[in-house]
């Protein structure tokens, strides 16, 4: 297997597609704004339902989901699970909009800095390179940006 | 080139030529494309024909000619070069007709075989409108009138028919598929009824390979006098197909699956019926007398053509289905079986993968769409990719046969005349190393 392919699918990418985070969907954690949100990527037919829990001081209380679909966009709904939970919605954007940045890196990477904040999100580095699968690693974002609409928890393109 | 192609004729059977490797090497020699290398210099195996096929010579230089030599509009002007271009145009048209046994006159360009398929349905529609008078009546849909289709259609064999259903008050039916994945054709009888008055069906599956058993459905069809739309897309490329003996009114095909160019695809429809169906896109080219209030228009195939149409691509598809004719179909058709063979002996050899559609090579077509127990079809074709070998992913424009089988998405490989018995071993070894590299032993789920 070549080195595109390892980096592709680094351990922590198997790691959380084999044992994800914040799966499986339910009630909401308190009486917080609530958003859900279903994507469907219409080209592999894979999907992800995430619902999100803001409470009143606008920080992000939970992240459940359920999707099926490969292992990049699994393990990336994973990921996201774990940068976004009990962060405040301004930290939520910035590492949303990096995660972003780092899929139309083309592999480059975001340099140290960018990286530290990405945590096991940094891994996804790879993923830009196959243009055809940076759909797969941001379709968990694409449904908690909507999610987050939803609960009235964040502002729509249009709006800012 | 026109042997009949039906549930009981065996177009595998019997001992037809096949292609010697010397005539295979100098088939893939006449595609430029195959020669090139991928990332990290692998050469390229091309298991995606299914999805579009990759072009010779033949057919690009038949387009560039046609725009170094002869490029002017056609059925009109009178200076040599517009009488050059119509001829080439019209003579592409013979072509590809001869090519599945119908005359000129019953081959209507399309943009594709979507656009195909469209066409007679919005003249359908446009016919339930009352246009077309008289002639057109026979087009008309009623509530209580039923379409049929089936399960394994592709969604441009589906949707149309869902769309015209819903315009006219119609009723969709379909007939369903087996485990195996071939067509419940034993439901014929109960599913087409005397209120049936389509019945569009695909001659081969672009996901189970599964070659459709024509005849039972046009022999029901007709006992309920109901029209017959063939997908022909995946068998004109890789079988000898005579559309007048298998019986169907109408049949689409693309001309990018059969070796020609993107943009260009045709429908086929009986004479008769073409001359009394209402046209759908209108303007020019189209028309006999055009007044301020009214319009009559051209006989077919041109009152089906408007506007200026893909005269370079027609040109292409025209030598797409020459260079096949001169191969002949018989051993094209007995060079992919003898790949279906190939093909299913791989994906049988390798522990944790399981074949969606029919595991025996009769009545099949090289493509084989498979799942890998515990990796997602994304991933595989991903990891497939690294050694260079190229399969489509996902659910094929197919989402109700795989909603069938409980799968999202399936990866599969399809060949064409030049692939080779190397490319389905490279296949296979590649295919071998999927589960390992997702740390999944043989014989066990994630």
């Amino acid at each position: 297997m070549s080195t595109s392919m390892e980096q592709l699918y680094q351990q922590v990418i198997l790691d959380h597609a084999k044992f994800p985070h914040g799966r499986g969907l339910g009630a909401a954690a308190d009486a917080a704004r609530t958003g859900e949100s279903h994507q469907v990527n219409p080209t592999c037919g894979d999907e992800v339902t995430l619902q999100v829990d803001v409470d009143a001081s606008g920080v992000v209380r939970d992240v459940r989901w359920e999707g099926q679909g490969c292992s990049i966009s699994q393990a990336s709904v994973s990921v996201l699970h774990d940068l976004v939970v009990d962060h405040d919605l301004a930290s939520v954007d910035d590492v949303a909009e990096t995660f972003r940045a780092l899929m139309q890196s083309k592999g480059a990477g975001l340099g140290e800095e960018a990286e530290d904040k990405l945590g096991d999100a940094a891994a996804f580095t790879g993923v830009g390179r196959y243009s055809a699968r940076v759909k797969c690693a941001l379709l968990g974002w694409v449904a908690l940006n909507d999610a987050l609409i939803k609960a009235g928890a964040a502002r729509t393109k249009e709006d800012a | 080139m026109t042997s009949t192609l039906d549930a009981t004729a065996q177009p595998h059977g019997g001992t037809p030529r096949t292609l010697e490797a010397a005539e295979l090497a100098a088939v893939r020699a006449d595609f430029p494309l195959l020669a090139r290398t991928l990332r990290g210099g692998r050469p390229l195996v091309y298991l995606d024909s299914g999805a579009t096929s990759q072009k010779p010579d033949v057919v690009l230089d038949a387009e560039q000619d046609f725009y170094v030599q002869r490029n002017a509009a056609v059925h009109r002007g009178a200076h040599q070069l517009a009488e050059e271009a119509t001829e080439a145009f019209e003579d592409a048209r013979s072509r590809v007709a001869s090519f599945v046994g119908v005359s000129p006159g019953e081959l209507v360009w399309t943009s594709n075989a979507t656009a195909a398929i469209n066409l007679v349905a919005y003249a359908m529609s446009n016919a339930t409108l009352g246009r077309g008078g008289a002639d057109a009546r026979r087009f008309a849909l009623a509530p209580g009138d039923e379409i049929v289709v089936t399960e394994a259609e592709h969604h441009a064999n589906l949707v149309p028919w869902q769309e015209l259903a819903a315009r006219t008050g119609a009723t969709l039916r379909w007939v369903g598929v087996d485990d195996d994945g071939r067509l419940r054709a034993d439901e014929l009888d109960t599913v087409v009824t005397s209120r049936t008055r389509v019945v569009a069906v695909t001659h081969a599956s672009n996901v189970t390979g599964a070659i459709t058993p024509v005849a039972r459905f046009v022999a029901r069809a007709r006992e309920v006098g109901a029209l017959t739309v063939l997908d022909a897309c995946q068998s004109v490329p890789h079988l000898p197909v005579d559309l007048p003996a298998l019986g169907v009114d109408f049949a689409a095909f693309s001309g990018h699956k059969m070796l020609g160019p993107t943009g260009v695809g045709a429908l086929y429809g009986r004479r008769e019926l073409l001359e009394a169906m209402p046209p759908v896109t209108t303007g020019g080219s189209m028309v006999e007398v055009v007044t301020m209030d009214r319009t009559t228009y051209a006989p077919p195939p041109q009152r089906f053509e408007a506007g200026t149409q893909m005269v370079s691509q027609a040109v292409g598809m025209g030598a797409a289905a020459s260079y096949l004719a001169e191969l002949g179909m018989d051993a094209v058709a007995a060079h992919e079986a003898h790949l279906t063979r190939l093909l299913l002996d791989a994906v049988a050899s390798v522990p944790g993968v399981r074949v969606i559609g029919p595991t025996d090579a009769h009545d099949r077509l090289a493509t084989v769409s498979f799942v890998v127990d515990g990796v997602h079809a994304h991933d595989v074709g991903q990891v497939l990719d690294d050694a260079g070998v190229a399969v489509r992913v996902g659910h094929h424009c197919a989402q109700p046969l795989h909603r069938r089988f409980g799968v999202a998405a399936t990866a599969r490989a399809s060949a064409a005349v030049y692939t080779t018995d190397e490319e389905v071993a490279v296949f296979r070894e590649a295919l071998a190393g999927v589960r390992t590299f997702f740390g999944l032993e043989d014989g066990r789920s994630a």
